[in-house]
């Protein structure tokens, strides 16, 4: 028999069969724009100027895919988990089965890896034609996207499984995911920050997920070794699940 | 009933939220095959008791056993073989009806073919067949109700906790509802449900216990109750004021016993007739009168000094 997670995943998927078209946009076209937008007019301007060592269509394309994880992650993991405790309650009627929190947890993390990774292999084919796509191990990236967004995603579900009000999922939004995209070398490296800025680009899984990426994408080598950021990665995925099993707990006994 | 296997055993069961006390100590045992109640008035703590013999609320204090096995440490063996539907309803209104018991059939490890065949069965058993397509938001609460009391069942559970299940329901859904639970106690389905109907709970229950305050006021087969807690009849008198105390004092001695509602009087008798007669002997003259048999609601009167169901 399946692992019982699986069938939550099904779950999942039996929903967006239903809605998927309400999702292209949010996790496929936002990219997409930032890449037009930015590479070409940014781009030029940045490429005459000759600060970076590659195109940087290049540089912010790869860069997007990791991003792009992180986006649908954090939409995924913010208003649905609240509303499956507060308004439709579905984590109520799957606490009533065999089923066990972990299994709740992994099954929606399963579907929002599942988003994540057709969201970033779709752009990526958006990408080739601008030639911003230049290595066979840009298969890779995908996984890399799913990685981090699951990075994201697990705290999150911890997050916001303790919280009554998507007020505070907006304030997540906005203190938390702008900087993040802001300072983790998706439009600029790391290297332009503020030297007491960058600890804190290191700390967050974004940069991890983008050096990976770009490395994958492009070819190129990372700025730690890449088990390390591999590592850090999983990490934030174990953490985050871990909190999200203890917060799933305690709310469902209320 | 007697020497049925126990399915579920509580001992001085306890729930605390905090510092208030939800379940005080209560004991019950739920027998194989019977259809057992919790009757009593909003906050008496039913929900409470059955979100722990559902294994998903954690008992402050007590035991509890339900199939033999412990809540805390087997807690999804248990679940597999209980149907349970809660108070609220937690369907998915994004899907069909047909898709909320075919994925929710998925969590106990049942097949996509028989996931599918048994949904279908299920609607047909709720008579809810000619809305399998419709995705839930189009349904009314009524038929809510009914899908959810359908996907109480998709496990084939031994034990079915039904926690106010004819809440919202008409009339006609609500006889619709009962004759389903009869069928399914006739199939040796062990019943356990909450409510505030005392009809609900005659029709239905085989044994059932009162509950207030967190607490067992009385227990026992809804016949045995009303021997014990009520006269075999009651007259219902009504004098078209708002004031009833000085008429309370004036049918003294009529009947057993005498129960001041804000609305009407009751008087207690084994006949009811006789105590009506002596009441227009008395030149008292109500405005209505009714006599007819005791009930439930009696018996909660009696036990907790309140009405179950507002009248007002
Ligand atoms: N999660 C909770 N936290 C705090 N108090 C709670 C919680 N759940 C229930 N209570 C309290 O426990 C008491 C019993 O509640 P419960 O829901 O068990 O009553 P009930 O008999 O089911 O009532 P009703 O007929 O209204 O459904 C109530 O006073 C309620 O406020
Ligand atoms: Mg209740």
């Amino acid at each position: 028999m399946a692992h019982p997670s699986v069938a939550v995943l099904e779950y999942q998927l039996v929903g967006y069969r239903r809605f998927w078209r309400g999702t292209v946009f949010s996790s496929f076209v936002m990219p997409v724009l930032f890449f037009l937008g930015m590479g070409l007019a940014v781009g030029e301007y940045v490429d005459r100027g000759g600060g970076l060592d590659l195109p940087y269509q290049q540089f912010i394309g790869a860069g997007l895919v990791a991003f792009t994880g992180v986006q649908i992650a954090m939409i995924e993991s913010s208003f649905p988990v609240l509303g499956n405790f507060k308004w439709q309650r579905i984590y109520y009627g799957m606490a009533a089965t065999p089923l066990r929190v972990g299994d709740m947890i992994a099954g929606q993390l399963g579907y929002i890896g599942f988003r994540i990774a057709v969201a970033a292999a779709a752009f990526l084919l958006v990408m080739i034609p601008f030639g911003a796509v230049t290595s066979a191990w840009a298969g890779l990236a995908p996984l890399v996207a799913v990685l981090v967004g699951l990075a994201v995603a697990a705290p999150m579900f911890a997050f916001s499984a303790t919280i009554e009000s998507a007020n505070l999922q907006a304030v997540m939004f906005r203190f938390a995911l702008l900087p993040m995209v802001l300072f983790s070398g998706v439009f600029f490296p790391v290297g332009q920050l503020p030297e007491l800025l960058r600890p804190l680009a290191y700390a967050l899984p974004l940069w991890h997920g983008v050096e990976l990426c770009r490395a994958a994408v492009l070819g190129i080598g990372t700025a730690w070794p890449v088990p390390v950021h591999l590592g850090y990665l999983g990490l934030w995925v174990g953490v985050g699940f871990v909190l999200a099993m203890a917060r799933f707990r305690r709310r469902l006994a209320t | 009933m007697d020497g049925g296997e126990a399915l579920i055993r509580a001992r001085g069961l306890v729930k605390r939220f905090g510092e208030f006390t939800a379940v005080d100590g209560i004991d019950v045992e739920v027998r194989k095959g019977e259809a057992f109640g919790f009757l009593g008035p909003n906050g008496a703590g039913k929900s409470s008791t059955m979100r722990m013999i559902g294994c998903v609320s954690a008992p402050t204090g007590g035991e509890l056993a339900i199939l033999g096995m412990d809540p805390l440490r087997q807690g999804p063996a248990i679940r597999a073989r209980l149907g349970v539907c809660p108070q609220e309803d937690n369907l998915d209104i994004e899907l069909t009806a047909r898709e909320n018991l075919t994925t929710y059939a998925r969590y106990f490890g049942i097949p996509r073919a028989t996931a599918r065949r048994r949904a279908d069965q299920l609607l047909e058993f709720v008579q809810l067949a000619d809305r399998a397509g419709s995705k839930v938001d189009q349904l009314s609460g009524g038929m809510r109700r009914r899908l959810t009391i359908a996907r109480s069942l998709v496990n084939e559970p031994d034990i079915v906790l039904l926690d106010e299940p004819t809440t919202g329901l008409d009339p006609q859904a609500r006889h619709l509802v009962w004759e389903r639970l009869f069928r399914l106690k006739r199939q040796g389905t062990t019943l356990v449900l909450t409510t505030h109907y005392m009809d609900e709970a005659e029709q239905l229950c085989d044994r059932l216990v009162v509950m207030d305050g967190g607490r067992i006021a009385a227990e026992g087969s809804p016949r045995e109750l009303i021997e014990q807690h009520a006269t075999r009849e009651v007259v219902e008198l009504r004098f078209g004021v708002t004031a009833l105390e000085p008429f309370a004092d004036k049918l003294a001695g009529i009947g057993e016993r005498l129960e001041l509602l804000p609305d009407r009087i009751l008087l207690y008798a084994d006949d009811g007739d006789a105590a009506a007669a002596e009441v227009y002997a008395r030149n008292l003259s109500p405005s209505g009168v009714l006599v007819r048999r005791a009930s439930l609601e009696d018996v909660f009167l009696h036990l907790t000094g309140r009405t179950l169901v507002e009248t007002g």
